[in-house]
Parts: structure tokens; C-alpha cells; sequence
């Protein structure tokens, strides 16, 4: 414990807390769109490509973060003009995403020297963040949210009811691409904490437990926080205590948060509600509630 | 006079290449009901896509509630052809048909107690209060369907446009659904139109049918347009119209590759239906 209390005492602790704080709130919210569009394979290509864009910006000798923000933003456009139908999306996604990963080996080949910081890129960096990275990443965080929050309610429409949406005059395929840039900047948010490689576990897990939580779309996203919350502080910290990287806490953790929710506390809030849901009303409920 | 609801002058409308139908001229009056009937793939979700602006025709004029279709039109309610939700995802009832208030609206919404009365009053007019909180994935096609109609309805519109809302729902909730629109019609003088394949759960309540099929249509009363001859002149071929029990069917000759309508699930949704005794 008075280990823990010294090591928070360093700079570049607080530094790493600060960020992951920021990170984690914003993968949570984003992370529950990412599950309710089903858009698992294209976080995964923003982050590969971000890595490219890194690798580039690396080779250029500019920041890496910006780089990385320019590769999954660039690759957010392709695969938002190429494939706005959800059908053909994972098939543009896989196309995009092999030439950019193409690009970013040319890019590390040609860099001498790239061995720590593409390794960094690819399982995190968190604990290495400097002051400016911090208020870089929160500038970057703020505006995620605050996009978000101004699509929130016609992407919460397109997301779940598309054909009504779209008659309503909500400008569906523009918000697809719009979502997508969001997902962009998450992602390059996020692999500062467990890389490019590990970036799911931030961006599909806390959503995918917080559904298992609540029917309510917005306590959804509020337990969709917490949990990536307590998964970044606490690999942050965990890290900090046993020098493992933090990527391997945050991942652990976060599979833990989705197995008790999947297996334990979700199954128990429900049976809850049934029998709330029950008192009112006899007869009807078990066909809801059940399965 | 008044104006009609919806009123199409000598309409084309394109695929593509493809021509769905051409030259219909159609005047619905406000307060019809209209059925929209003909075999799968004929163009009938089209039409209300045209409607709805979100198609526009190659030739003819569309006049909708004495306008110019238009994207969003707050005047329209829409009940989409059915389609499901994933059984976790965290959203209920009531932020469906919430979505028909606001859903379209920029920023979060913060919450508001005007929007959940209207959105209480229009569960409770579907009768759907007592399952509006359970999370919408697990509730039954039919309970789904009547948050539909609630969500098309909750913004209080003057025409209403069901696209299939009969399908995959079993008799007492076609039922169901048939009376929430009648009800509904009754109330407010509202205009529906209602895309179905099978007009014997409306029959009742058709003030019109407009029939549509491979580009060429037919509409009028149901007396008028579901007769052998008129359905024959149709189709091109030779078409038998038979009422059995109050119930219209539409049966097509027997041939080699089947029958000569495409559409042959006429006769065994007919063949389910019970026979009033």
C-alpha cells in the first residue's frame, strides 16, 4: 500500500491515470455503438491502420499520436464511402485493411530503430505518456464525446431501427460515416493503453458486458464506462505494482467484467426484473423475461 | 373539395433499368383505407418509398398530404416490414416508440416529462404499458408489432403506411394489429395504406384496392377489382377470383412450372384460415 502511495506520488503515474481515465470514458461510450452495429472487424482495421499511420508518421518524425489518429481517420473514409451497406462492409473492411497493413511493414522496414516504438504502438504505452500526451489525448477525448453526443439520438435511430430512421429524414448513411470517424478517434485513443493489437477489449467488451446489465440504452453506457474504468485503473495500477505490462491486466480484467456480467450479475438482475415485472401483472411476464 | 391524401399523376417509377410501374394515376382520399396488394417484388414497398421521398419517380408528379414528397415528412407514420431485434440489446419498448417522438432530433435529449406522457399515452393506446420496460429482442413478433404501430403513431400523423405488418404473426394478433389501425382511423379521420399479400384480415375495413402487378395496376373497390376478369386482364393470364366464406381468393391455373401466378402462397394462407361457424 505504501509502495502504491509513493508510486502515485510520480509524475508520470498521475500522468498514465489522468489519460487512462480519459480513454476509458471514452471507449466505454463508443464501445456501445461498436457492439450495437456489429462493428467489431472494422475496429479492428481503424486500429491496424492507425498502426500504419503511426509507422508513418514515425518515419516522418512526427507524433506518433497524430499519425495514428490519421490512419484509422483515413481508413474510416474508405470504408465508409466503399462499403455503407452492412452486407458488403466487412468485405471492403478486409480489402482496406490488408493494403494498409501492407503499407505499414514498408513503412517500419524502412525506419532504423523502429523496434521500440512500433512495439509500444502494438501492446501500449500508457505508463510512457508525457504531460502534453495527456492534454493532448484529453483535447482529442472531449471532442469524441462531444460528436458523439451531437449524433447521439438519429445514430441511436439508425442503429436500431434503420428503415423507420431513414424514413423520419435521418441521414443514415451519412451517420454511418460520421460514427465511423468517432470509432476512429477512440481507437487511437484506446491503443494508447493496450496497443494496437489488444484494442477490442477496450472497445467491444465493456459494451458487450454492460448489455447483460440493463435493457435501459443509457445505463447501458453508464455501466459500459465503469467498466472500462475499473479495467484501465485498475491494469494501470496492477502494472504499476508487479512492472507486467498493462495490457495484460486490462485485458484480464476485462474478461473477467464480461464473464460475471454474462454468467453471474446479468442472469440475477434479470430474475429480478421478472419478478418485479410479475407483481403487476400475472400471466404475462414469463413469456418476456424467460430464455 | 378537399385535397386527396395522396395523390399520384401518371407516376413512373425505375430501378435502375428496371421499370417497377408506369403511368399509375391514383387519387386516395383522406380517411381511406387503401390496401396495396400483388405478387412479391411487384413494387409495392416502392410505392411507399416514394411516398416517404426516399425515391423519386422517373416521370409524373406524387402529391402527399397537398406537398411534394419530402424526407421526414412529420405527417407520415411508418411501419416498416418486419424486422428483428437482437435479443440483447439494451433497448425497450418505450425507447422505440420514444424514437418516433425524438429520434430524429440532434444532441442526447435530456429527459422530459411531455415526451414520456405522449410516449405513455401511445403504449397505452396499443395496449403495450405492461411490457414497455422489458428489453425488446425477447418480446413476441406481435408484441414488437404493436410498439410499431405505437411508434408510427406517437407523433400523431394524418397518414399512416404499413409495409407487410401482417406478416409472420398468427391470426389473433393479425387480428390485433387490424383493429389498432381501424381504431386508430376511426379516432383521427387518418388516411391508411396498407401493403399486404393477403387482403382477407382487412376486407372489412378496404375502402380501396390498388393491385399492382409487373408494372401494370388495377385499382377501385374491392367488388370491383378482385373478379376473375379484371385479375385475369391483370395478370395475362387466366386468373380465378373466389369468395368462400367472406374471404377472397386469388387462384391462379396449375401449369408445368407451377402455377401462372408467382405468387401461389394465395392458396395455402387461404387454406389456413378457420372457417367462421
Amino acid at each position: 500500500m505504501d509502495q502504491l502511495l509513493t508510486l502515485l506520488g510520480y509524475e508520470f503515474v498521475q500522468n498514465a491515470i489522468a489519460a487512462g481515465a480519459v480513454i476509458a470514458i471514452v471507449s466505454g461510450v463508443v464501445s456501445r455503438f461498436v457492439v450495437a452495429r456489429n462493428m467489431a472487424f472494422a475496429v479492428h482495421a481503424l486500429s491496424e491502420l492507425g498502426f500504419t499511420g503511426a509507422a508513418g508518421f514515425i518515419l516522418l518524425r512526427l507524433s506518433p499520436v497524430f499519425g495514428l489518429l490519421a490512419g484509422s481517420a483515413i481508413t474510416a473514409v474508405f470504408i465508409g464511402t466503399l462499403g455503407v451497406r452492412a452486407r458488403g462492409r466487412d468485405v471492403v473492411v478486409g480489402v482496406v485493411m490488408a493494403f494498409g497493413l501492407g503499407l505499414g511493414v514498408l513503412f517500419i522496414t524502412l525506419y532504423k530503430g523502429y523496434a521500440n516504438q512500433a512495439f509500444a504502438i502494438l501492446f501500449g504505452t500508457i505508463t510512457g505518456v508525457s504531460r502534453g500526451d495527456v492534454l493532448l489525448l484529453v483535447g482529442i477525448g472531449v471532442f469524441t464525446l462531444a460528436a458523439l453526443a451531437a449524433v447521439y439520438r438519429p445514430l441511436t435511430f439508425a442503429t436500431v431501427d434503420p428503415e423507420v430512421a431513414e424514413a423520419r429524414g435521418v441521414p443514415v448513411g451519412a451517420l454511418a460515416v460520421v460514427f465511423l470517424l468517432i470509432m476512429a478517434s477512440a481507437v487511437a485513443e484506446a491503443i494508447q493503453v493496450v496497443g494496437v493489437l489488444l484494442i477490442l477489449t477496450l472497445l467491444i467488451t465493456p459494451g458487450a458486458a454492460a448489455e447483460r446489465l440493463t435493457p435501459r440504452p443509457g445505463a447501458a453506457i453508464i455501466w459500459s464506462v465503469a467498466i472500462a474504468l475499473f479495467c484501465v485503473l485498475g491494469g494501470i495500477l496492477l502494472s504499476l505494482v508487479t512492472n507486467a505490462p498493462v495490457s495484460v491486466f486490462v485485458t484480464s480484467l476485462s474478461f473477467a467484467c464480461y464473464l460475471v456480467a454474462r454468467f453471474v450479475a446479468g442472469p440475477r438482475r434479470r430474475e429480478l426484473r421478472a419478478v418485479r415485472a410479475g407483481a403487476g401483472d400475472e400471466g404475462r411476464p414469463a413469456a418476456i423475461t424467460a430464455r | 373539395m378537399t385535397d386527396p391524401a395522396v395523390r399520384f399523376e401518371r407516376v413512373t417509377l425505375d430501378y435502375g433499368t428496371r421499370r417497377i410501374w408506369s403511368d399509375l394515376s391514383l387519387d386516395i382520399a383522406p380517411g381511406a383505407f387503401v390496401a396495396i396488394l400483388g405478387p412479391n417484388g411487384s413494387g409495392k414497398t416502392s410505392l411507399l418509398r416514394a411516398i416517404l421521398g426516399l425515391v423519386a419517380p422517373s416521370s409524373g408528379r406524387i402529391a402527399v398530404l397537398g406537398h411534394p414528397p419530402r424526407r421526414g415528412d412529420p405527417g407520415i407514420g411508418y411501419v416498416p416490414q418486419h424486422s428483428s431485434f437482437d435479443a440483447e440489446l439494451p433497448f425497450r419498448g418505450r425507447d422505440l416508440v420514444q424514437l418516433g417522438v425524438d429520434g430524429h432530433r440532434w444532441g442526447i435529449g435530456l429527459p422530459n416529462a411531455s415526451v414520456r406522457a405522449q410516449v405513455d399515452r401511445a403504449l397505452a393506446s396499443v395496449d403495450a404499458a405492461h411490457y414497455a420496460d422489458a428489453p425488446i429482442g425477447r418480446l413476441s413478433g406481435g408484441e414488437q408489432q404493436r410498439l410499431r404501430i405505437a411508434q408510427a403513431l406517437v407523433g400523431d400523423p394524418a397518414l399512416l403506411l404499413c409495409d407487410e405488418p401482417l406478416a409472420n404473426l398468427d391470426l389473433r394478433y393479425q387480428q390485433t394489429i387490424t383493429d389498432l389501425v381501424a381504431a386508430w382511423r376511426q379516432r383521427t379521420g387518418g388516411t391508411v395504406l396498407f401493403v399486404t399479400h393477403d387482403v382477407n384480415p382487412v376486407l372489412r375495413l378496404v375502402d380501396k384496392v390498388l393491385f399492382v402487378v409487373n408494372g401494370r395496376w388495377d385499382a377501385g373497390t374491392p367488388d370491383e377489382v378482385l373478379t376473375s376478369e379484371r385479375m385475369s386482364a391483370l395478370y395475362r393470364s387466366h386468373v380465378d377470383v373466389v369468395r368462400v366464406h367472406g374471404r377472397i381468393l386469388v387462384v391462379g391455373e396449375s401449369t408445368e412450372a407451377g402455377f401462372n401466378l408467382d405468387e401461389p402462397h394465395h392458396v395455402p394462407v387461404a387454406v389456413e384460415h378457420e372457417t367462421p361457424r
